[in-house]
């Protein structure tokens, strides 16, 4: 599991690498494309797998944000309707958010800014 | 016009000179390190997983959650501590397209507006870089989930 994680996060990061050297986009632009790109594949169902096969190597980079918001909302409308789709968005990727806001908060306000 | 024509020439000619002095970045020597430094935070993931997994008692899936918090945590500090930018000068996207990535373009933001107050500085300009992801994906995901909806 170990060595699939490596290879598929690796992966992830290279192409990530690749399309920031080749071409003039920010890293931002970069992100933003591969969250869209989560999203898609979230909704065929297709990411699920990769997370399956390759662990953390799926489920740590950026990707993943945009398939667990999609996932969460697919799977809400499933059981709830066509609501669902607004009251699920959140249900997998409260975790991340949650501790991105509230950490980040701590750290910058206990740390100042270097150089 | 025979000025701006000269002007433009001139422009040319520096372009060339950035051109040739820009140090080109080593395309294969990146890449190289964004797939170690990648996979080595995804291998750090996947031991926060299975180390959640058997302190919890948790299924797999259910770890992830709290490995992502912990990778979040490690890269909000390593970004406050400065080591971070460091690290990702070498690691380029091997540090950034993870979700060490997301909370570094949160923190970094916060920092930078600090100056500007704990409201308007750290509260509003926190999600300056990590908003268009959020924004991005949530419309992608609406639009994917309403489209699966009907078609169900």
């Amino acid at each position: 599991m170990y060595l699939k994680a490596f290879l598929v996060g690796g992966t992830i990061c290279l192409i990530g690498q690749v399309i920031y050297d080749a071409t003039k986009l920010t890293m931002g632009h970069i992100l933003t494309g591969m969250v869209i790109v989560g999203g898609v594949l979230g909704g065929f169902g297709v990411y699920e797998k990769l997370i399956k096969f390759a662990g953390a190597g799926a489920s740590m980079p950026i990707i993943s944000f945009g398939n667990s918001l999609a996932e969460g909302a697919i799977r809400e409308a499933d059981t709830t309707g066509i609501v669902g789709v607004l009251t699920g968005m959140f249900e997998l990727t409260s975790t991340g958010i949650t501790a991105a806001i509230v950490f980040g908060f701590l750290v910058a306000v206990i740390f100042n800014p270097k150089g | 016009m025979a000025k701006r024509k000269k002007l433009n020439t001139t422009q040319q000619k520096y372009q060339q000179i950035v051109k040739k002095t820009n140090p080109k970045p080593n395309l294969v020597f990146n890449c190289l390190l964004a797939f170690i430094s990648g996979g080595l935070v995804c291998i750090v993931g996947q031991l926060l997983i299975d180390f959640y997994a058997w302190a919890m008692k948790l299924p797999p899936e259910k770890a992830s959650n709290p490995a992502v918090a912990t990778l979040i945590l490690m890269g909000a500090l390593l970004t406050g501590l400065g080591y971070f930018d460091k690290l990702a000068h070498y690691a380029g996207a091997g540090l950034a397209v993870p979700v060490t990535g997301f909370a570094n373009s949160m923190v970094s933001s916060a920092l930078e507006f600090k100056r500007e107050g704990y409201i308007m500085g750290i509260g509003s300009k926190m999600f300056m870089l990590a908003g268009s992801v959020i924004t991005y994906g949530v419309v992608t995901a609406f639009f994917v989930g309403l489209f699966r909806a009907v078609l169900k």
